[in-house]
Order: C-alpha cells, then structure tokens, then sequence
C-alpha cells in the first residue's frame, strides 16, 4: 500500500482534503494531472470565491488562513436587486448585512490564484501528503479492501481509499460506473477582475438580469470580481471583443456606482451546467466538491458545498480511526454520503431553480420574485435565516468548521 | 490429485465463510440495526477504556498491551475496532456457526484475531484472564445472569474492566425493544427478546456488585427516529444501556 488516501484531483477540494487527513494522521497521494508551474502561474484561473465563514473557519484549521488572511476582502453586505440592461435607475431588492448576525461578516472573497499557491505549499510542508502532478489516471480497481489505481506512465499505486476530487467530468466517477444526472444551462459564465474608481465597501452585488445574473463581488483594493452568465453564443461574442469594446457591453449592466471601470486582468469564460453524480460513494470511493455535484455558481455556493464535503467526509473518517473503524468501509462511506448527499442536491436544486427564475424578462415572473424579494426583505427572521445560510453557519456543522 | 481436491474444498468452505461475513458487514444487509447503533457502542467503549487504562486515543495505537475478551463476538464488529485500536483480542461465541466466518473477516482485514467457540464460563475455569471484559446484549439471553457475571468477574486480572450493556424491563422497552425493534420495524427477528429476561439498571448494578465487581458508570443509549440516529445519554436509560465496573486490585 502507497498511503492511505489516494486522491485525484489537485485542484482545491483533493489538496484540502490530503491536509485534512494529515491531521488525523492518514497519508495521502494526490494525483494531479496538471503540472506544478500550470498551477503556480497567477494567470491560470481566474476566479474568484465567496468564502462562507465556515469554510474561512475550515482554512484556518487546516493552518492555511493566516497567509491568506491578507488576500481576502471581507464580504459585509450582500444586494440582490432585479433589473434590466441600462436601467441602473431604482435600487428594487434584497439587503443582507452582516452586522444583522454578529457572528463577522457574511464571508470572504478570495482569488483562485492565492488559495490555490497555499495548498500548494502546505502540501509541500506536509510529510503525510505526496504531490504527483502532471500524472493521469487511467484505470481503477476497488474491491472490498483495497482500491488501485493505473497511472499513464505505467505506475500502480494502492490505498485503502480512493478519492474522485476530479471535478464535473470526473473521470473517477465514470470509471466507478456511477451516472450522473444533470443538463447544461445553455449559460456561459464569463469572469474577470474590474477595477474601479470607487471603493465597494465590501458590499457584494447580485443583478438578476433577463439574459442572465451578474455577481459584482468586492476584491482587496478598489477591485471586483464579476461573474457575469450570458447566453453561450453570446458569451463567447463578448469574450472575443477587444477590451475597450468588452467593457462598453459591460458598462450598462455593471452601472456606475464604483464611477469608471477598467480590466484589472484576464478574461475567462466558463461553461455552465447542472451535473449530479447519482452516488458519491462506491466500495472503498468517495466523490466530493464538483466530482460529485457541479451546480450553477448563482449563489457562490460551488466551492463552500466542496469544503463542506472535505470537512464532513473528513469528520466521518477522524471519528471511525478514534474509534478503531475501517475509515474506508462502507459502513463509514455511508455515513458521508447520507451527511452530503440530500444537502448538495438541494442546494443544487435551488441555485437552478433561481437561474431559471431570474434569467428572463417575463413580466409575471418579474412580478412574482419583486413581490418575494420584498416579502423576504420585511420579515427580519427570515433574512437572518438567509444571512446565516449564505455564512453557512446553519445545519449540522462538521467539526473542521465549528469555532 | 487427492491433494488438489482437499484445496478446492477448502477454497469453497473459505469463499462460504467470506460471503457471510460479507452478510454480517454489509451496512444496509440484515444486521443494519446493529451497525446503526455500533458508532455509540465503541464511542462508548473506547473512551471507558482509554479512561481507565490512561490511554491517548489520538495515538495510533492506544490499546497496545491490553489483552480484551469479548463475549458474544457474531461476526467481529466490536473485536477488529480493537484490534485495529492496537489490543491482543479474543472473542468467543456459543454459536459456533459465527467463529470461521469472524476470522475469515479478520483475515480479509488483515488483523489477527483469535476467535474461539466457546463460552465465558468455560474460559473462566480455564483460568484465562483479561484486562477487558466486553459484555454487550449478552446478559438478558443467559440462563442464570448472576452465575455468568460471576465468571465474567473470575475473567478479570485485579483492576480489569467489565462493560456490559442489556435492556431495561418496563412498558416502554416492551414498546420499543419488542413491539417496535421486532414487530413494527422487524430490525429482529420476533422472539430475539424475552420481556422478563430484561433487566433495570439497579438490578445490574446489583447483579454485578454480588458479582465480586464495583460498577463505576451508567449511561443509556438512546435512538432519535427523526434523526435517525443513536446517541449516549446520561439520564435516559429506559431501553438500551450500558454500564462499566472494575474488579478490585
């Protein structure tokens, strides 16, 4: 056996989680079919995440948040309104403040770039974990007591448990015969960094706008992330453009609240879709993050749910070795899948739900979630329900993120 | 040839012990109610243990050195955690039935468990001692309770530890344990349990004190049907309980 754990996938969930079991004392091999220097270079994603005060919490646990503290921007404030290209006249929405649950603020941006260089150099400082990049998979066996994996150059590798942390077309899914359920939004998600003239406050923004919403979400300095879904064909048009030509479709939808906008970086564009693994476990394998659940980034939700995953499937596993367990047997796997599984789907299955109800000019419909935003808006229990929600403080907390 | 024949014999005999043992790990299969509840007991367990004998839990192997009997063993659920935990295990079973297909599980699990088809009482006049006597759901189906805890006891080195958990008799474990677990739920098979055989927390207490032993803790196990889980109580010891006593040094 090569280590307890191998785990593929290096992106943010599969590094998480090798540290994660370093502290129970569980080795890792992570298995990361991407090089190091691709992973290291400031420009190869460029998105940035809505950190709920759980997963913040989680980071620190895991010894990651004191260097990534500097990088993030605290999220105080989130404004939901409902509008339409140009018309940047009324404010009609939703106010979320943080200052409503004194329990910090809502949560934390943080980009792509900085979370992912931590990971890197905590696995590299951890000697529990072992880091193989560039390396693929291409085959997998799991019987009852050990799972083995075949790699491109030819080398066999064993654990007692296999981890798919491969993303939405996980290959460790496919090769555990597991289907998905799910369906392409027709959306592509476009992301840069803006710079604007204004400081945001730390007031984060989602305009629900007929072709699709656009998140304006606070970076450090006066900068912002903007994840901005249009139509595909569309969305590829836009990303084609010249800059200035870019920022001039931009302009209207973003408005001039900040004053000036500018491009502080790259321009990515993401395909959307819906996609569900039918299960998250199989003998001695468990899916977690987009491996098993790949959702709408409506909400911001994608990478919380994944570090819930990790924090949960970790909690399982630390309680089975304390109590003598096999941490792998299904018996525990069980247990995380029926800790993850129902709450991924719903959440997944709202963030649809809201793509579908926002994303259109229907005057019934705009109706409808005005009236909604405001009935939400004037019940104060409610509101904090949805601000302890978005700060993922509520449910059954894994021990990772627990204070 | 005759070689080769005696082989596959045994090659069949071992696949038909495996494929039960598979029976007796499998989460969802007939012993579920079990495995539902087993996270509790070894919490249980464990900590008892690791309280008594000044054992680290977060250490890899904080049972090493402990030799641990356990009564009743079926298919090994409670021996390979401490096996695993690092302690010298025995488990015994008056089915015998359950013994090859405890070991052929151990073996797959690559621990080494002796698994004897025998009973407490006659380990105890063999003279065997432990420094842990596991004694779970055991006791309401013997026939004479005080004889048995009294070779539990001789079972002992002086400052061993004895954990043993039963049923408690009154109109709610009937409900529960009998007409619930056996009739409603059917998590057991009907006539598992004996009503009268049950026996309340003071009865233990005073069969285990007769016994030559001191109890030292009780706690209830307790099951929440919405969320569908088992949980250790310190007050509700209605149904199911647990109780940990030690021999005097």
């Amino acid at each position: 056996m090569n280590s307890d754990l191998i785990i593929v996938g290096g992106g943010l969930n599969g590094p998480a989680l090798a540290l994660a079991a370093a502290q129970v004392g569980l080795s890792s091999t992570v298995i990361d079919s991407l090089p190091v220097d691709t992973r290291e270079d400031l420009d190869f994603d460029g998105r940035s995440y809505a950190l709920a005060q759980s997963s913040k919490r989680m980071l620190a646990a895991l010894g990651l948040w004191g260097d990534l503290a500097q990088n993030a921007q605290e999220m105080t404030e989130i404004k939901v309104s409902d509008g339409r290209v140009g018309d940047a006249s009324v404010f009609l929405g939703l106010h979320f403040d943080s200052a409503e649950i004194e329990e910090g603020p809502m949560g934390y941006m943080l980009e792509d770039r900085y979370l992912r260089r931590a990971l890197l150099a905590a696995m590299e400082a951890e000697p529990r974990v072992t880091h193989r990049a560039g390396e693929t998979v291409v085959a997998q066996d799991c019987d009852i007591h050990l799972a083995t994996v075949s790699l491109a150059s030819g080398e066999t590798l064993s654990a007692r448990l296999l981890i798919g942390a491969d993303g939405r077309s996980s290959g460790t899914c496919a090769r555990a015969g597991i289907r998905r359920t799910g369906w392409s939004y027709g959306q592509t998600a476009l992301v840069c960094a803006i710079a604007h003239e204004k400081p945001h406050g730390g007031v984060a923004h989602q305009l629900f706008l007929p072709p699709g919403p656009l998140a304006i979400l606070p970076l450090t300095g006066n900068r912002s992330s903007i994840v901005w879904s249009e139509k595909d064909a569309q969305a590829r048009a836009v990303n084609a453009l010249p800059e200035e030509e870019y920022l001039q479709v931009l302009r209207p939808r973003f408005g001039d609240f900040l004053g000036d906008i500018s491009l502080a970086g790259q321009r990515y564009a993401y395909p959307l879709n819906l996609t569900l693994a039918n299960s998250f476990v199989a003998p001695r394998m468990a899916l977690i993050g987009d491996a098993a659940h790949g959702m709408h980034p409506i909400a911001g939700q994608g990478l919380n749910a994944g570090l819930r995953d990790v924090a949960a499937l970790a909690h399982v596993i630390a309680h089975a070795v304390r109590r003598g367990e096999d941490f792998a047997s299904p018996l525990v796997l069980e247990r995380y899948q029926s800790w993850r599984r129902w709450d991924t789907a719903s959440l997944a299955a709202a963030t649809d739900l809201f793509n579908r109800l926002f994303s259109n000019d229907s005057s019934l419909l705009r109706l409808g979630r005005d009236l909604g935003m405001a009935v939400i808006g004037s019940m104060p229990g409610l509101r904090r329900g949805f601000i302890r929600e978005a700060a993922g403080l509520t449910g059954d907390l894994p021990d990772l993120m627990r204070k | 040839m005759g070689k080769v024949m005696v082989t596959t014999v045994d090659a069949s005999e071992v696949a038909k012990f495996e494929a039960m043992a598979a029976e007796w790990w499998d989460p969802n299969g007939k012993f579920k109610p079990l495995h539902m509840m087993n996270p509790v007991r070894l919490d249980y367990i464990t900590t008892q243990i690791a309280g008594e004998f000044d054992r680290d839990l977060n250490h890899e192997k904080p049972f090493e050195g402990l030799r641990i009997l356990d009564i009743g063993c079926g298919g090994g659920l409670l021996c390979e955690p401490m096996a695993r935990l690092g302690a010298q295990v025995i488990g015994v079973d008056a089915a015998g039935g359950n013994i090859p297909v405890a070991a052929a599980h151990a073996a797959q699990s690559g621990l080494a468990i002796d698994y004897r088809h025998t009973t407490a009482e006659d380990m105890a006049a063999a003279g065997e001692q432990f420094d842990v006597v596991i004694n779970m759901e055991v006791v309401e189906h013997v026939a004479d309770p005080q004889a048995y805890l009294t070779a539990c006891q001789q079972l002992l080195k002086p400052g061993g530890l004895h954990l043993c958990s039963t049923i408690n008799r009154n109109p709610k474990s009937f409900a529960v344990a009998i007409v619930g677990a056996e009739v409603i739920m059917r998590w057991l098979p009907k006539g598992t349990h004996e009503w009268a055989k049950f026996i309340t927390p003071d009865e233990l207490y005073g069969l285990i004190t007769t016994a030559g032993l001191t109890p030292v803790d009780r706690k209830g196990y307790v099951f929440n049907p919405i969320t569908w889980k088992w949980s250790i109580s310190d007050r509700d010891l209605s149904v199911n309980y647990v109780t940990a006593a030690v021999k005097p040094s």
